[in-house]
């Protein structure tokens, strides 16, 4: 008899969740576009340095090593939050963020020790594609330590609400997809580079 | 502190600078008549503000009319150069405005009329067909459509400001490179569509879930109403493709601005793979924009034959298959290109293909119409219309796909005359229909009939007239984006007919304007209940005036056409219900903030005022962090409430 009055948690959580799935394969065409690019112009180094001659592969591996520890400690971060272990969360989120940190100084010393040699993005069209790929890349993991804190600073103020769970699973689901498109950047552009 | 932006940024061009003037007096004498009538918070509350998808469509079409007059505007001044000024140099359009014009007519025509149009109809009518009280992220709707406004202001200050693109509506490389094009022009292009383009994203994500996850239950894919699976094809495409367009933007953006080297002609740079990345955005867009049309004209047809849909399935499937099949077609745009005669012939024959499904709808409206009881109400004039262009426009574009033809008149007037036919054919015929069938939905009086068949018989006559001579045009070798030729071609005459066309059409859009006008003035005269055509859709059931909430009640449906079989079974569960309390979205002003942070930046970046674009930078995020942490973001309307506004609504059917 009576109608619907206001829709479910079940249903909001639903509909969120399948918005962000959708918004992350939108993300996903957006590196698609880039990868596109890059593999197009990756033999167009116009007389400069090709990828073998500038990747430092130690420092790439522990890159690829630090952010996938970082995928599991959140995913550790997870399953606590599903435990309601609202303390063991936070640690395993803290580490998540130190090692996101820690992934962004690499790859940003990477960046600033190329500038500096004179193999910017403006060097070549395979660099232009270089540092926009990885850049993006980093971008999106910045926009996810600045989305932690957001959610920390939120957990500290409001404590734990179904919302703020919910944009926690969300966050999740980002820092694992950055985790994989890291892989496919580790292969395509790094392994596939040396390997030339 | 300024940037580039300078005194000599001001545009002196005696043209744009009439236009200028127009313009801003316009804005002002608005803003003063607002102020003195006192409707500044009038207007902030009920519609800047408001999160109701009704009245965020209406926004998204009050906009896309805006943009209609001055996209006109730009086509009126091209081909009175085209006629009377190209025989003879020092006409009153320099060749550079020339550039400006045509490129800003394509741009504003796509990217802020069509789109406006279709995201305008998807706000107002999806809703209602799938039987919701609302969307699934109302906020995020009321941000896309500001940040679609915001690309539509950028767009217009560089009327004034700078001076617009001149490197067409597509901006190819090495044309639209900093090189070529130093001045704002292009970085006005970029931005204003940049903008516009996430805010279409972000709508497509909502509308993709809204229809996913907030039919009425009963409704099962197969019984949604085809307009709704329409728009489902046309939002998968773009989520699909707008992010290409975003990336390519950017990109083109970071060789202007950073001066890399992805699409310039030196250093590595790959032009054509700029145009490969646009297209793969660009193909698939023609398709998000007509669509949609297609659906309207699906709901159009049976209503007008008093008959059920012929071959629902197969309309499916045909929606569908078009969706796929629009992102194999992208080279047809290039064949030129040189990619070498297997990869053409690939290209060639999925674009044959690509016409099958779109012949199989044909048939279908044509089959729906065989043996019905035919209205020729306004709505299926258009249609007519649309079937007879449409198939020619078809046939065209058939033609161009054998890429031996395509190489004869690529870049030339026949191209132009081609996707106009299926533009103005498709989409703009298509928008009217809806515009006619839906508006006493909406409003509870219907258009005034006899103009809006002279309307029609006006854009009818006036796209024959405008658009024939094209083709010819074309054929006879005459290039698209020409704002000049020898006299001796003989191409004057055929160039002053189109003009004509021209004018034909603008008379068309003003009757349109006096039936607008002469239907408001006359609304009690016109006053219709809440189903006037004898609707087959969910629509049509709920009051008219429609209620912020949309339905009531939320009574599960059985069938396909699922009000018609109500209808049908005489048992109007609405009237004998009791009503529960329903929750709405309260207004907020952060789709407004969010656009303006973002119109600002996109400003900045234009005229490399880098501080102020971190300023902005910053201020978006913070205001996007805000929003999500919003609380308290419901408000709810009591069932007494319910029953008080139902019966207000309902008391003049009963």
């Amino acid at each position: 008899m009576s109608s619907v009055i206001s829709v479910s948690e079940k249903q909001l959580s639903q509909r969120t969740s399948l918005g962000f799935w959708v918004y992350l394969m939108t993300d996903c065409i957006l590196f698609a576009s880039l990868f596109a690019t890059y593999v197009v112009l990756r033999t167009a180094t116009a007389g400069g340095p090709s990828g073998s001659e500038i990747f430092e592969m130690p420092l790439v591996l522990a890159e690829t090593i630090i952010l996938l520890t970082s995928s599991l400690t959140c995913g550790i971060a997870l399953v606590m939050l599903r435990q309601r272990k609202i303390k063991q969360m936070v640690v395993a989120f803290a580490a998540t963020y130190v090692l996101g940190i820690a992934f962004l100084t690499i790859e940003l010393s990477e960046f600033i020790k190329l500038i500096s040699e004179g193999y910017g993005p403006d060097r070549s069209a395979f660099l232009s594609a270089f540092f926009t790929l990885v850049g993006t890349h980093g971008l999106h993991i910045l926009v996810g330590l600045i989305w932690l804190l957001t959610l920390a600073v939120v957990l500290s103020r409001r404590g734990m609400t179904t919302k703020l769970s919910r944009q926690i699973t969300l966050f999740g689901l980002f820092w694992h997809f950055l985790d994989l498109v890291w892989i496919f950047i580790f292969t395509v552009v790094y392994l596939m580079g040396v390997a030339v | 502190m300024w940037g580039r932006l300078g005194l000599d940024a001001i545009q002196t061009d005696p043209i744009t600078l009439g236009a200028v003037i127009g313009s801003v007096l316009a804005v002002i004498t608005i803003v003063g008549l607002m102020t003195y009538f006192k409707k500044w918070s009038w207007l902030w509350n009920e519609w800047l503000t408001s999160l109701d998808a009704k009245k965020i469509g209406i926004m998204y079409i009050v906009v896309a009319v805006i943009m209609l007059l001055r996209g006109l505007a730009d086509v009126a001044m091209l081909r009175t150069q085209q006629a009377l000024f190209a025989t003879d140099p020092g006409g009153p359009i320099s060749s550079d405005t020339f550039q400006q014009i045509f490129s800003a007519h394509g741009t504003i025509m796509i990217f802020f009329v069509a789109m406006g149009l279709v995201f305008g109809l998807i706000n107002l009518i999806v809703p209602l067909q799938i039987g919701a009280r609302d969307v699934a992220f109302p906020l995020l709707n009321s941000i896309s459509f500001w940040l679609f406004a915001a690309g539509m202001v950028l767009i217009n200050i560089s009327l004034g400001l700078g001076g617009f693109s001149g490197a067409g509506w597509l901006a190819y490389p090495p044309l639209s490179g900093i090189e070529y094009s130093p001045g704002p022009g292009v970085d006005y292009w970029i931005w204003s569509i940049q903008i516009a383009g996430i805010g279409s994203l972000l709508s497509g994500i909502n509308f993709l879930i809204t229809i996913f996850t907030m039919r009425r239950s009963g409704m099962t894919l197969m019984k949604m109403p085809i307009f709704v699976w329409s728009i489902l094809g046309s939002l998968l495409l773009v989520v699909a493709a707008f992010p290409i367009l975003t990336a390519t933007l950017a990109l083109l953006s970071l060789d202007r601005t950073l001066g890399t080297h992805f699409f310039t002609s030196d250093m590595g740079g790959n032009p054509m793979m700029y145009v490969n990345l646009i297209w793969a955005w660009g193909h698939p867009e023609v398709y998000i924009l007509i669509l949609p049309a297609f659906g309207i004209f699906s709901e159009i047809v049976p209503v007008f034959s008093h008959k059920k849909l012929f071959g629902y399935k197969s309309m499916v499937f045909a929606i569908l298959a078009i969706s796929f099949f629009s992102f194999t077609v992208w080279l047809h745009h290039f064949f030129t290109m040189g990619a070498g005669a297997n990869v053409n012939a690939f290209f060639g024959i999925m674009t044959m293909i690509i016409a099958i499904p779109t012949g199989v709808k044909v048939f279908n409206w044509l089959f729906t119409m065989y043996r019905g009881r035919i209205r020729f109400d306004t709505p299926m004039l258009w249609f007519m219309g649309f079937v007879s262009t449409f198939v020619v426009g078809g046939v065209t574009g058939v033609l161009m796909s054998v890429p031996a033809i395509d190489f004869a008149v690529h870049n030339s007037l026949f191209l132009v005359a081609h996707f106009h036919n299926m533009i103005i054919g498709g989409v703009v015929f298509g928008a009217f229909a809806g515009y006619a069938y839906w508006f006493p939905k909406f409003t509870g009086f219907r258009l005034h009939e006899g103009l809006g068949k002279i309307a029609f018989w006006l854009w009818l006559g006036g796209f024959m007239v405008a658009f024939i001579p094209i083709y010819i045009l074309g054929l006879m070798g005459a290039v698209r984006r020409m704002d000049s030729y020898d006299p001796s071609l003989g191409w004057q005459g055929l160039f002053m007919l189109a003009g004509v066309g021209v004018l034909i059409i603008l008379t068309g859009v003003l009757v349109q304007i006096i039936q607008l006008l002469y239907s408001i003035k006359m609304r009690n005269q016109l006053a219709v209940g809440p189903d006037p055509w004898g609707g087959r859709t969910l629509e049509w059931s709920t009051s008219t005036p429609i209620a912020e909430y949309n339905f009531a009640s939320l009574d599960p449906v059985h069938d396909r056409d699922a009000y018609w079989e109500i209808k049908r079974s005489h048992h109007n569960a609405e009237d004998r219900q009791k009503y529960g309390p329903i929750m709405v979205p309260k207004n907020t002003g952060y789709g407004v903030y969010i656009s303006l942070a973002v119109l600002i930046f996109g400003f900045a970046v234009i005229w490399h005022m880098w501080w102020l674009a971190i300023f902005c930078l910053i201020v978006t995020i913070m205001l996007v962090i805000f929003s999500t942490q919003r609380i308290d973001t419901e408000r709810e309307i009591s069932a007494k409430e319910v029953a008080l506004t139902e019966s207000r609504l309902r008391g003049v059917r009963t």
